[in-house]
């Protein structure tokens, strides 16, 4: 710069901008993460004081061990149908995104986005809560309608934006919505779900109810304005709401510390809004299990809000318009420290005795009997390709309750656009 | 020259700009080492560095926020909104500060700063990757909009606007990023390289911020357009016979508003073209422009052609895109009256 002062006594600045520790070629290199053992964390009482949990962001709720045992105070002390549940849940939702993968690169849809290795932080939580407790999901949570017995036909109509479309061919693949199962409808823009969801959690302790509410974002959205929003109505207001953050590590191409991850943890953050921070190895069904019952008993009990950083990995692509490999190394998900979700379960499982290799294997085959099944019912009302949602005066309802003079003009002029085209 | 996309004619008035004026910054979510997501700034950290080019995280209201601040500093940022869709969490900082900041401090500050944005549709990106806010900001006193139609004007135009001394907001038509497409959507998509304007100049060179360009001469009926929708009513004039002449706007603030008179008087009939919804959209405003200079002109009543009053839809895109259909119905409409 032409005015910069020139002061030689002094170094001159430059600026800090983080970078990951491996890059494409590089040797994947997990070796900073700090792992305690599972079951070292101590668990506060639900109804303790926020502050009391302000040492608990820097370290990791874990409870299965290495050898699959269930260990420490955060075990939730499942019983064996329940763990069956959830394991067969994460199991569907794999194999679920691993069929509308394949049906995008089939040219069937415009766009997929998979959760593999972030199955626990959907389908654990959901399990934790109650079935009428309402969910502001992002685009990468769809185990919270696996985990609520959403109909897969349905789920992939959407994904197909066919007739059976219920959200009328309107919003882009894997953003669902459904009222009826407590998941709010998703909106493409980042992190504006999480001051609504602690909106909806003040709606319900002005009314004097009892469901809270639990909010998904991902780590590098919480850099959003609305992250900070949502965390300082939540503590002002004790809001009955549970507030996840998903750091599963990338945003598109940039890693955790272009979103502040380098110098603390997402956990903390609570500490600076004086609400309550859990960090939890979000790998470990058990904890996540464990973290957000903690979280919606102290909810229920008007203590207000739960910041949980649910420490994952994002093991495929941000979605199929994204290659990985051009900024990390191949195969990074497969060597991260904390292991997969549905191998770690089922390890569980199987040191209990109530689970087996044939049963899981048997399961893995229903499953992908039921996915293939239910594909091919959705792909009967049509695909993106071959048939898509193509009722167009319903592209004009719904902008508002009734229809205003301007759209019934134009919603006559589309029709005849219509005729047009036809002729 | 060189044979250049419109993404490669970006890209290379960033790195023409990171030569001539070391005060040139680049900023934006997944902007550096990955060269963002439609690949515009790509090399660019690679080969002038991270304090040239570096990631934002994800907040666009931060990323607006800090480049006014880079250029009170003195610097000359170019940030990218990733798309246009996400632009909103920035809007404060943009109508209320970057847009007021030489006229509130009586010019004792000026931020020569661009935000750039791939915008519109035809993508099948649904309601949160197709939409055309420019509207919003023509609508701000105190902000330039340009909207470029090809790698030529892209890359001349990004310059200008790069040099400009206040804050420009331009936007990207990412339908047209690797070629003219013409609204014709079941027809394979040509490539830039067979368009005349993907002869680029290697250089330096700028196309002025407030010129239209005339991208075709005639004399029925004056088309005003800019982005993807130039290439749509080129395509529907030819498909339907008609000698229209297709103005290419290139910057809706400031207007070109000699080209437009000096158009709609030769031709005597007017239709507004763009993508974007139509009430308050920009065709609103271009309509209201023509009937105050030009109404002893007229032979029929200025057109609007738009997208409808309604989000994007995903599936139903091509119901939704104004495309040779609606324009020529309502070009036959405004010859006939």
């Amino acid at each position: 710069m032409n005015d910069r002062p020139e002061r030689p006594n002094r170094p001159a600045l430059s600026l800090h901008v983080p970078e990951p520790g491996a890059r494409p070629g590089d040797p994947v290199d997990f070796s900073h993460i700090a792992i305690p053992a599972a079951g070292s964390v101590r668990r506060p009482d639900p109804h303790a004081p926020a502050s009391e949990t302000h040492a608990l962001v820097a370290t990791l709720v874990r409870v299965l061990d290495e050898e699959g045992r269930a260990v420490g105070p955060w075990d939730p002390k499942l019983d064996a149908d329940t763990l069956r549940r959830i394991l067969r849940d994460m199991m569907l939702v794999r194999v679920y995104d691993d069929r509308m993968y394949r049906a995008q690169r089939q040219g069937k849809t415009s766009f997929y986005m998979k959760s593999t290795g972030e199955e626990a932080v959907a389908v654990a939580a959901t399990h934790a809560l109650d079935r009428d407790d309402m969910t502001f999901p992002t685009y990468r949570q769809q185990g919270i309608l696996i985990a609520r017995d959403y109909p897969l036909v349905t789920m992939m109509c959407q994904v197909y934006s066919n007739k059976g479309d219920p959200l009328k061919g309107r919003q882009l693949p894997i953003m669902y919505a459904s009222k009826a199962h407590g998941f709010f409808t998703i909106s493409g823009n980042l992190a504006t779900q999480y001051p609504q969801a602690v909106g909806w959690a003040m709606g319900s302790a002005i009314a004097g109810d009892s469901r809270i509410a639990s909010a998904y974002i991902g780590d590098g959205s919480t850099a959003e304005g609305d992250f900070h929003a949502a965390c300082t109505f939540a503590g002002v207001y004790r809001a009955p709401v549970i507030l996840n953050v998903v750091n599963n590590q990338w945003a598109i191409s940039t890693f955790s510390g272009i979103a502040g991850g380098e110098l603390t943890t997402f956990a903390a953050r609570a500490v600076g809004y004086g609400i309550a921070g859990l960090r939890v190895d979000g790998n470990d069904a058990l904890a996540v299990y464990a973290a957000t019952r903690w979280a919606a008993d102290r909810a229920r009990a008007n203590l207000g809000p739960t910041l949980i950083e649910l420490f994952t990995y994002r093991v495929e692509g941000h979605s199929t318009s994204d290659d990985p490999s051009v900024y990390r190394p191949q195969n990074a998900g497969a060597a991260w420290p904390l292991g997969d979700p549905v191998e770690r379960l089922k390890r569980h499982l199987v040191a209990l005795g109530e689970w087996d290799e044939a049963r899981h294997q048997a399961q893995h085959e229903a499953l992908d009997a039921e996915v293939r099944a239910a594909q091919k019912e959705a792909e009967r009302q049509g695909t993106l390709q071959s048939d898509p949602y193509q009722d167009i005066p319903s592209m004009f309802e719904e902008v508002f309750a009734e229809l205003p003079w301007h759209l019934k003009e134009q919603q006559a002029q589309a029709l005849a656009e219509a005729e047009a085209k036809r002729a | 020259m060189s044979v250049m996309n419109m993404i490669q004619a970006l890209n290379s008035a960033h790195k023409v700009m990171f030569e001539r004026d070391p005060t040139t910054v680049v900023l934006g979510e997944d902007v550096g080492y990955f060269g963002g997501v439609f690949r515009v700034t790509e090399g660019l950290q690679r080969d002038y560095g991270k304090q040239r080019c570096f990631d934002a995280p994800i907040s666009e209201n931060g990323i607006v926020a800090v480049a006014v601040g880079m250029a009170a500093y003195g610097l000359k940022p170019i940030a990218e909104i990733q798309f246009a869709d996400y632009i909103y969490p920035g809007f404060d900082q943009i109508v209320s500060e970057a847009a007021r900041m030489r006229y509130r401090s009586a010019g004792d500050w000026s931020l020569p700063m661009v935000i750039r944005s791939p915008y519109g549709g035809g993508i099948f990106g649904g309601q949160t990757h197709s939409q055309s806010p420019e509207a919003l900001f023509a609508h701000i006193a105190g902000i330039k909009t340009v909207i470029p139609s090809n790698p030529y004007d892209a890359k001349g135009l990004l310059i200008a606007a790069i040099e400009d001394p206040d804050p420009v907001v331009f936007f990207e038509p990412k339908r047209i990023y690797n070629g003219p497409f013409d609204g014709y959507y079941e027809r394979p998509v040509t490539p830039w390289a067979k368009h005349p304007a993907a002869e680029v100049p290697d250089g330096h060179y700028t196309v002025p911020l407030g010129k239209a360009a005339v991208a075709r001469e005639g004399e029925e009926v004056t088309i005003l357009a800019y982005g993807t929708m130039v290439h749509v009513a080129l395509a529907t004039a030819e498909a339907n016979g008609i000698d229209a002449e297709v103005i290419d706007l290139r910057s809706i603030v400031p207007v070109d508003i000699e080209a437009i008179e000096t158009s709609v008087r030769k031709t005597g009939r007017c239709v507004v073209f763009h993508e974007a919804t139509r009430t308050a959209g920009f065709g609103a405003e271009l309509a209201a422009l023509v009937q105050e200079r030009c109404f002893y002109h007229l032979e029929a009543p200025v057109a609007r052609v738009t997208g409808w009053d309604t989000p994007y839809p995903h599936s139903m895109e091509w119901a939704y895109f104004p495309g040779p259909v609606r324009l020529g119905l309502a070009l036959k409409k405004t010859l006939e009256d």
